[in-house]
């Protein structure tokens, strides 16, 4: 309650409340589980899912492509050794990152808002992550072989290099996927005995009484599951933290000019919410339109999240303009050709892209007008998803393609295949998607349901 | 409200737990025990030769020395399989009308190679070099096991990486005096005195260090 007596006492008033008004636990439980259970299919999921699907196919074929061809198929060649897949891998693990720290962290701050946006934020997480831990298993060239990534005994008598960031990569992404599927699923559970005692008919009551894995809902139960997601909470706050430090790592230890650089590890981390923020956004924004949920997901949770993108997103600025100065400052040739090969070389072009999409337009969300327009929010989302796929193109390809030897340098341009895999992803995750707020329920019921307490027994106090 | 599952699925799913756990486990391995086998890596298997070729009887019971047939064993990478021509300085004189020899002599007549069916194949990933190890000591029956007493040749070894560092590792248990070297009888001495010599033949081979010995460009260049 020390916000609100702060607030109090400079005189903003009182907060607007969290959910709109008017809601019971009846009421709350009713609207969610009606998408799942009573709603049925609907031609425009159908249509959706199919879109989707498709994509995920034109993922299927490009593997089964790159499996017979090999990597050649994309674009990358020496000195760009690292393309699309690694700028792709980046990118989709940075969106990750708004999932869980609206899980854990949130939780642990004790930020009511989280509740009802946190179960599709972990969804998010999860899939992206699916989608992310992808390319460096294509990227290998023989992904059959991916185990020797991991320490196993083998009669070669060999262990991954334990000295190579990218064997830290193998630990930081498999960690992090472990722990937010068990979160997403201990969370899930009171949900999914909710889904199963009022499902009608047979199959969804197994399928749901399975996965609800006997909940009860008696006191142990509760008492448990408040233990185990705080548990796992704890587990999961470093890894917000931590991944993508790792993943910053994959470039640091290298000497390429325009990777090794200490600033990377917060920025990276900065840039990983700011992205994965755009992303919740993006996501949000049609699907409370869709399922009529704006009084669930209410223009104070777009707000709130339009303020963590733009503080997120000064971070990251900060890091670009530190990144610029220490490169004239440090007096390296190498370091200052890099930096103006980024600013008037022949990627120019993207890079001020990326600064007008990252650091240039979402400066309008210092107006509370524009926060709350919805359709304007929507855009800023889509902007900063593209800014940030950017920035991760801009260290990856411009730094690879010129580096210490000029007579080493080439163009990287990338092939049909390399679009391809992209969009695969995005169908991957996508049809993921539909199949989640098609079958599970994409707001927590609980969480909402206590929400609905509190708010109720702070009125009657007052 | 009915119930939905019976009580017995209590059981079950606690079963599943650990159930899943040594599936796992005993899937591993499983898994680990298929990949020493010999029915996966070949070791032991006798191959179809052109001709019943026995070792035991040429190199065992007559005491033909490796190199006679095998000559570039001290100077190449290869060991080399001998010609027709080498097999005829015996056989054009002794076992003439064999009909196992047969094969032996069209391919004098007609001018045609033996086609031998490779026992010791190691991948091409792999630099390997006989001269190296036959001049720093390494017997012939290190690698290649009881060659003597083989009436059909087979593979002695796995040809996993792992059976290349056991002596990578540790050479000194493996070394043996360069008398010794072609003596598909040699037998090493016990343990304790093994270690002694070994480190002594070590030394006086100039053998690399364990890093050298270990590091990945030494075989894969």
């Amino acid at each position: 309650m020390g916000s609100e007596g702060l607030r109090n006492r400079i005189g903003v008033g009182e907060p607007e409340p969290i959910i709109g008004p008017g809601h019971t636990f009846e009421t709350v439980t009713d609207k969610i589980s009606s998408i799942v259970l009573t709603r049925g299919t609907t031609p425009g999921w159908v249509f959706g899912f199919l879109i989707a699907f498709s994509l995920l196919m034109l993922l299927n074929l490009v593997v089964t492509l790159l499996m017979v061809k090999g990597v050649g198929i994309w674009g990358i060649r020496i000195p760009t050794a690292w393309g699309f897949a690694i700028v792709n891998f980046v990118w989709w693990i940075g969106i990750g990152h708004a999932g869980t720290l609206i899980s854990a962290i949130l939780l642990l701050l004790h930020q009511k808002w989280r509740t009802s946006i946190n179960r599709f934020a972990e969804a998010m997480t999860i899939f992206a992550v699916m989608c992310a831990g992808m390319f460096p298993l294509l990227h290998m060239g023989r992904p059959w072989l991916f185990f020797y990534l991991m320490p196993y005994p083998n009669p070669m008598w060999l262990w991954p290099q334990f000295r190579s960031p990218l064997v830290w990569d193998v630990f930081a992404v498999s960690t992090y996927f472990t722990v937010s599927l068990l979160f997403w699923f201990v969370g899930m559970i009171p949900d999914l005995a909710t889904l199963r005692d009022r499902a009608k008919n047979k199959a969804s009551k197994i399928i749901y009484g399975m996965l609800s894995m006997g909940w009860r809902g008696s006191a142990v139960h509760w008492s448990r599951y408040e233990t185990a997601s705080l548990l796992l909470a704890g587990l999961a706050t470093p890894l917000v933290v931590s991944v993508h430090t790792v993943v910053s790592f994959d470039f640091t230890i290298a000497l390429v000019p325009g990777w090794h650089s200490t600033i990377f590890p917060p920025y990276f981390v900065a840039g990983a919410i700011y992205s994965g923020f755009a992303m919740v956004l993006t996501l949000a924004i049609p699907v409370r339109r869709i399922y009529h949920l704006e009084d669930l997901v209410t223009d104070r949770h777009l707000d709130i999240m339009a303020k963590v993108m733009l503080a997120t997103g000064i971070i990251v600025a900060y890091g670009y303009v530190a990144e610029t100065f220490m490169s004239f400052y440090g007096a390296n040739e190498y370091e200052r050709y890099m930096m103006m090969n980024r600013l008037v070389g022949p990627y120019a072009g993207l890079y001020w892209m990326l600064v007008a999409c990252n650091i240039v337009l979402p400066q309008s969300l210092w107006s509370r007008r524009l926060r709350r327009n919805v359709a304007w929010l929507f855009f800023i989302s889509l902007v900063v998803n593209v800014g940030m796929w950017l920035e991760r193109f801009v260290i990856v390809v411009v730094s690879l393609s010129r580096d210490f030897v000029p007579s080493a340098w080439a163009m990287y341009y990338p092939t049909k295949w390399d679009w391809a895999t992209y969009l695969g992803t995005f169908g991957l995750f996508f049809t993921l998607f539909y199949l989640f707020i098609r079958f599970l329920p994409m707001i927590s019921i609980v969480e909402v349901r206590s929400l609905v307490h509190e708010t109720n027994e702070e009125k009657t106090h007052s | 409200m009915p119930q939905i599952f019976h009580r017995s699925t209590n059981l079950i799913a606690r079963a599943s737990i650990f159930g899943a756990v040594v599936i796992i486990g005993a899937l591993g391995f499983g898994l680990y025990t298929i990949a020493l086998s010999p029915w996966y890596t070949g070791q032991h298997e006798k191959l179809q030769q052109p001709v019943p070729f026995s070792h035991r009887h040429h190199a065992g019971e007559l005491g033909i020395d490796c190199r006679y047939c095998h000559t570039s064993v001290e100077k190449s990478s290869f060991a080399g399989v001998p010609p027709t021509q080498t097999c005829m300085t015996c056989h054009s004189q002794i076992w003439t009308n064999a009909s196992m020899l047969e094969p032996v002599r069209a391919s004098y007549r007609n001018d045609t190679s033996l086609e031998w069916e490779r026992v010791n194949a190691l991948p091409d990933f792999v630099y390997f070099d006989h001269s190296i190890h036959v001049a720093k000591g390494i017997g012939c029956t290190t690698c290649h096991g009881q060659i003597a007493e083989m009436p059909l040749t087979e593979r002695a070894g796995t040809l996993y990486m792992s059976w290349c560092l056991d002596c990578h590792r540790q050479p000194e248990k493996y070394v043996r005096p360069k008398s010794e070297v072609f003596n598909p009888f040699y037998e090493p001495p016990s343990a304790a005195k093994q270690e002694e010599l070994g480190k002594k033949l070590v030394a006086e081979y100039h053998i690399h260090n364990k890093q050298f010995m270990q590091s990945c460009s030494t075989c894969h260049r």
